[in-house]
């Protein structure tokens, strides 16, 4: 990792040399709620001030930039009883800025998944070498609790990432490409005292998040309490709407459909984002569910994210921004379900 | 018309439509950039809207509307008999739609708010499934083409025809769509199937569930977070009674 310092000035002309040649995304603001909060998404920006980098968080994550919501994987043009196949990865170079740690961190276990997987996905994989990452960190909103899962920070999965020092931003520089496009604006060498203000800054968001959720040994605890009837009570609430799985960054279970197109000349293989939520993600040829349950469905997308992963990779795949919960009509979230597990099996103890 | 090299029959359609706007039927005949293949995989025998051919030998008749007078049943009978699939094409046809309305008043009443003194038959609306059997729902308002082109392109293919079974905010998540909710608004979408696209939440206007239940639909709890919401229980059942579609959240 090479460090830097730069003006907000003089980022901002960085910003827009990158806008003026690749297609640029940043947070926006696209609503206004009915209690007079912004609301913000990662949309396309065409200058440096139509995105609002001292936004709170953005409504959906950007795993659709790297899993869009339904991709085509390939076509079928038939000839005779005979047919071909087309594919097509190629993506062109684009510019995300205003990532928070916890949406890099998200796209570092998607990497886990589709790239160093068993399986890469050669989408993914081009869609990820071809976006240029600019993180930013931020203070903690209330609900936050990305830092109980370690990920209040980055390490790597990005190119560039910016820590607020007032007037300037202190750049930790991942990737020659960064290093490299910063050569056509001023930097300085960080001193002493920018670095002192950099730890001073993160140690200030790490003492500022107001949210923890206890995840030792969630594993085992999730175990245990396969039949609690805690399930139960948050399964009555789930509407079964797939928002959670729709905003979260990690969530990645799809579907693929094949399709005849109406001419009957040409078909298409899809892929499709789904979610354990739904009502037939369990569903089988013949009509069987495995998972009938609004109950079952809830549980088990708990256990993706806070079990069945962490057994595999020993992390769970979730990263604590705590957009499910946020979205989430019937008010299910993480921090109230594991405290609720939590609480349960502390009643079962025996009475010392 | 042949598919991997297979010859394939084309579907012989009637379009027939009762009380309703029509504007399902127009539906059929919109997407141009589609049309003609669309109109390959048929023959059409009888669709007042594109044709002038009057037929009576359809396989496959496509009802539109609701029933709301004397004749109508006499009508949709005769079509039902001649076809060997009959489906019911718009939520009108599955579910009486917006002339359900009409029911909450006596008969009477309505006539005369309407006609006036020019009065008119008229009868206490009934979806098609009240009155004939039907072999299959087409909901929306209107049919979505595409989802109409799918299931045709299944029929010629021989596949099984699919509709989604989750709610609309699947959909309107992956527009990226605030939440009409949050913008305080009602939206039935968290209860309404989807397969719309969320035409209604992406110009920012709740959903009135034109298209039917979702599958295993959670009423309880969205009439809580409703409620939760500040909506009054009346609002929140005239909501749900906009299309008659939602009847099971009425029943609880």
């Amino acid at each position: 990792m090479i460090y830097k310092v730069i003006t907000k000035s003089e980022f901002k002309k960085f910003i827009n040399g990158l806008i003026k040649e690749n297609q640029t995304f940043g947070p926006r603001q696209v609503d206004e709620d009915i209690n007079g909060k912004p609301i913000y998404q990662f949309r396309e920006v065409h200058s440096f001030d139509e995105m609002d980098l001292d936004y709170t968080v953005t409504y959906s994550s950007v795993k659709n930039f790297f899993l869009p919501f339904r991709e085509i994987l390939s076509r079928y043009t038939f000839q005779g009883d005979d047919w071909e196949q087309s594919l097509e990865y190629r993506v062109n170079p684009r510019v995300i800025v205003g990532l928070r740690p916890c949406d890099i961190n998200g796209l570092a276990i998607l990497d886990k998944i589709f790239i160093k997987g068993a399986f890469p996905s050669p989408y993914y994989l081009a869609r990820r070498n071809n976006t240029f990452l600019i993180g930013m960190d931020h203070e903690p909103l209330e609900d936050c609790f990305c830092e109980s899962l370690n990920h209040h920070v980055v390490r790597h999965g990005f190119n560039l990432f910016c820590s607020d020092l007032g007037d300037r931003y202190y750049l930790s520089i991942d990737s020659s490409k960064a290093f490299n496009f910063l050569k056509n604006v001023e930097t300085t060498e960080p001193t002493k005292k920018d670095n002192e203000k950099f730890i001073a800054r993160k140690n200030f968001i790490e003492r500022s998040f107001k949210t923890r959720v206890e995840v030792t040994g969630l594993p085992s605890f999730l175990d245990i309490e396969f039949k609690s009837p805690i399930w139960k009570k948050w399964g009555d609430k789930c509407l079964n709407c797939g928002t959670c799985a729709m905003v979260c960054p990690t969530c990645y279970c799809y579907g693929i459909e094949e399709s005849i197109d109406v001419s009957l000349k040409t078909s298409r293989k899809e892929r499709f984002q789904y979610s354990c939520n739904i009502v037939d993600f369990a569903e089988v040829a013949g009509g069987h569910n495995f998972r009938p349950l609004r109950e079952d469905r809830l549980k088990y997308r708990f256990y993706h994210h806070y079990r069945g992963f962490a057994e595999n990779a020993e992390e769970p795949i979730c990263v604590g921004c705590n957009r499910c919960g946020r979205a989430c009509l019937a008010g299910i979230n993480p921090r109230d379900v594991i405290n609720d597990l939590r609480l349960e099996s502390k009643d079962e103890l025996p009475a010392t | 018309m042949k598919y991997l090299g297979i010859e394939t029959e084309k579907v012989r359609i009637g379009v027939f439509d009762f009380t309703g706007c029509e504007g399902c039927e127009l539906q059929l005949a919109n997407k141009e950039g589609t049309l003609v293949s669309f109109l390959d995989l048929l023959e059409v025998v009888n669709f007042r809207e594109i044709s002038s051919e009057r037929g009576d030998n359809y396989d496959v008749a496509l009802v539109e509307g609701a029933i709301s007078r004397d004749n109508e049943i006499e009508r949709l009978k005769q079509i039902r008999e001649k076809a060997k699939v009959l489906v019911a094409i718009g939520s009108c046809a599955c579910f009486g739609g917006v002339n359900y309305l009409k029911n909450r008043f006596s008969m009477e009443n309505v006539v005369n708010e309407v006609y006036g003194e020019h009065k008119v038959e008229t009868r206490r609306v009934q979806s098609i499934g009240e009155v004939v059997k039907v072999d299959l729902e087409i909901p929306g308002c209107p049919v979505s083409k595409e989802e109409v082109e799918r299931i045709v392109v299944d029929l010629v293919t021989g596949a099984d025809i699919k509709f989604p079974k989750y709610p609309v905010c699947i959909e309107c998540r992956q527009k990226l769509n605030t939440c009409v909710f949050d913008l305080g608004k009602i939206c039935l979408g968290p209860i309404t199937r989807a397969g719309c696209g969320a035409v209604c939440p992406s110009s920012k206007v709740g959903c009135l569930g034109c298209r039917g239940p979702a599958e295993d639909a959670n009423y309880d709890s969205f009439r809580q977070i409703a409620l939760d919401h500040g909506f009054t229980a009346p609002r929140i059942e005239e909501k749900l009674k906009f299309f008659n579609a939602l009847g099971a959240a009425l029943q609880k």
